[in-house]
């Protein structure tokens, strides 16, 4: 009896473990294959032609170059912000302050919101600032959608970081500042991670930039011009009814992938360069 | 923040040491002295320390002895005030660092912390090279001049006799280290801020005998020009090093006394039933 508990909790795990796998595998799978025939040099070198949406020539360099200037406005934003703030409440509060534990409560709130809320509440503020749909708009809203996934995740991994270290350089007679320092050369890897995983959900997000960003077949050559973003682009390709142009959705999902990909490898690299003394 | 410290580095009267020095301990020590009058400790609302009375020998080593959560620790982290960080820890009394009261509001604890070189339970390298790890400590407290640098983290790492095993590899990661070579790191860069005190709080006690052995002869070389305090929960290490045993009980102190005599002779009955071993 208690051999065949064993097996069928085997097989499933087993099975769970497959069906992660064969999704993972059926949405790239997908993507390539619709995509391939449509993604060339075309696709992320040009800007859409007149009558790109209904097959003609051109490419989503709009899309591309606005997704990368909204995510990385949107991070420089959010990692000034998120730093101070995991620093204070980790080390400068009292471990059980009321203080804290309402900024954690308020951060877990801010995480749960959906997307569409941000970019609502984004373009009543905008509104009420008299911006109109921009790069601007887009990198705040984004930042405002991303910051408490950073900051969660990022205080998260500075909790786990034992007291040795701030005891160490606090009894070398460091001040706090001084203390703060070197503990972010000890905790980079783990911001690190929490800067990917706002990436992730930041620069794949429609919902923020729909009424935020706007959209536009230009390169946005400053802040208060709209810009494009991938995701919508997608969104524009997969509502036209001509096929050729669906496909060219799928190559865009190719190429929001390899950003990611791209944007993921570099942010290790860079992590381990800066801290090759880490253990 | 940084000026600041300058300042205080530049009010000192003595300095780092110098190139034609053998010894790095070059800093004359006139006079050190530790007294505590009517310390009390109460973290939350337990009384960790009762009315703690004591002054403690320069130029020796003192090792306070007892069974864990006697306070040993607490005791120690007054010395250095590292209970400022923790807001639920209540101190009164009075703590002298060199006929200073260390919990007189206009006393710089930066100061204090400078005065007393700490060494932990657990190494604890800095995420840096082992250079940057002993160069940290006059770094941070003004010291700007590379040959200077050089010259200090060369001779602390030759005092704890660290420097020939790792002068190939100091600008290499320090958590790569064994264990006992990261102990005698953390006492170079503690010594590398100048000390007058060196606290020792369980400092061998995750390390293998043979780095226990290294760690116990340069306590007792360092003796000459430093005021050693220990904790530790080895009598035998107690036995072999100490000059002057304190012995706690629940917070407070049942016996002090040289330690030939504290061992041979015990006074206390709570003292007898302690070393042999009645409980601990």
């Amino acid at each position: 009896m208690k051999h065949l508990e064993e097996k069928i909790f085997k097989i499933i795990m087993i099975c769970a473990a497959i069906i992660i796998l064969g999704v993972l595998i059926c949405i790239i799978g997908t993507v390539f294959y619709r995509g391939m025939s449509a993604l060339n040099l075309d696709m992320i070198t040009k800007l859409p032609g007149g009558g790109f949406y209904l097959g003609k020539e051109g490419g989503v360099l709009n899309a591309i170059v606005g997704s990368v200037y909204i995510i990385l406005g949107s991070l420089v934003i959010s990692i000034l912000i998120s730093v101070p703030l995991v620093m204070y409440i980790n080390f400068y509060l009292p471990p059980k302050s009321l203080f804290s534990s309402s900024i954690r409560f308020s951060l877990d709130i801010l995480f749960g919101i959906p997307s569409i809320v941000y970019g609502a509440f984004g373009f009543a503020l905008m509104i009420f600032l008299g911006i109109r749909a921009s790069l601007l708009g887009g990198i705040l809203t984004v930042a405002m959608l991303i910051m408490p996934i950073m900051m969660r995740s990022f205080d998260e991994i500075t909790r786990l970081l034992s007291r040795d270290l701030p005891d160490a350089l606090l009894s070398l007679g460091a001040t706090k500042y001084e203390m703060i320092k070197v503990i972010l050369r000890q905790l980079m890897p783990g911001l690190v991670t929490a800067i990917l995983l706002a990436i992730g959900r930041g620069i794949g997000d429609a919902a923020t930039v729909l009424f935020t960003a706007g959209y536009t077949d230009n390169i946005p050559a400053s802040l208060n011009q709209p810009a494009a973003t991938l995701p919508l682009s997608i969104f524009f390709q997969l509502g036209s009814p001509v096929e050729e142009v669906q496909n060219r959705a799928y190559a865009s999902a190719i190429i929001l992938t390899v950003i990611i990909l791209v944007l993921s490898f570099s942010a290790r690299y860079f992590s381990s360069k800066f801290s090759k003394n880490k253990i | 923040m940084i000026a600041t410290n300058q300042q205080h580095f530049k009010s000192e009267t003595y300095s780092f040491p110098e190139m034609k020095e053998i010894s790095p301990l070059k800093k004359i020590i006139t006079s050190q002295s530790i007294k505590i009058e009517n310390l009390d400790v109460y973290i939350e609302d337990q009384h960790i320390l009762k009315d703690i009375n004591l002054t403690i020998p320069e130029k020796n080593i003192t090792c306070i002895i007892g069974p864990s959560g006697c306070g040993k620790s607490t005791f120690l982290k007054t010395l250095n005030r590292m209970h400022d960080e923790s807001p639920e820890v209540k101190i009164s009394g009075k703590v002298y660092v060199d006929d200073e009261n260390i919990y007189d509001s206009q006393v710089n604890v930066i100061d204090t912390r400078k005065k007393m070189g700490l060494l932990a339970q657990r190494p604890c390298p800095l995420p840096m090279s082992i250079f940057d790890n002993v160069a940290y400590g006059p770094r941070i407290h003004g010291m700007k001049k590379r040959k200077a640098i050089n010259q200090t983290v060369i001779q602390y790492l030759q005092y704890v006799g660290l420097w020939d095993e790792v002068r190939d590899r100091v600008r290499t990661s320090a958590t790569r280290l064994s264990i006992g070579q990261q102990q005698r790191l953390c006492l170079a860069r503690g010594l590398a801020i100048e000390p007058e005190y060196i606290l020792g709080d369980e400092a061998t006690s995750a390390l293998d005998p043979l780095s226990t052995k290294k760690i116990e002869e340069l306590f007792v070389k360092l003796k000459e020009k430093y005021t050693i305090i220990l904790v530790t929960h080895t009598l035998r290490q107690a036995r072999r090093i100490a000059d002057n045993i304190i012995f706690m009980y629940l917070g407070k102190i049942i016996e002090a006394g040289p330690t030939e005599d504290f061992f041979t002779n015990p006074k206390k009955q709570l003292t007898k039933d302690y070393l042999s071993g009645s409980f601990s």
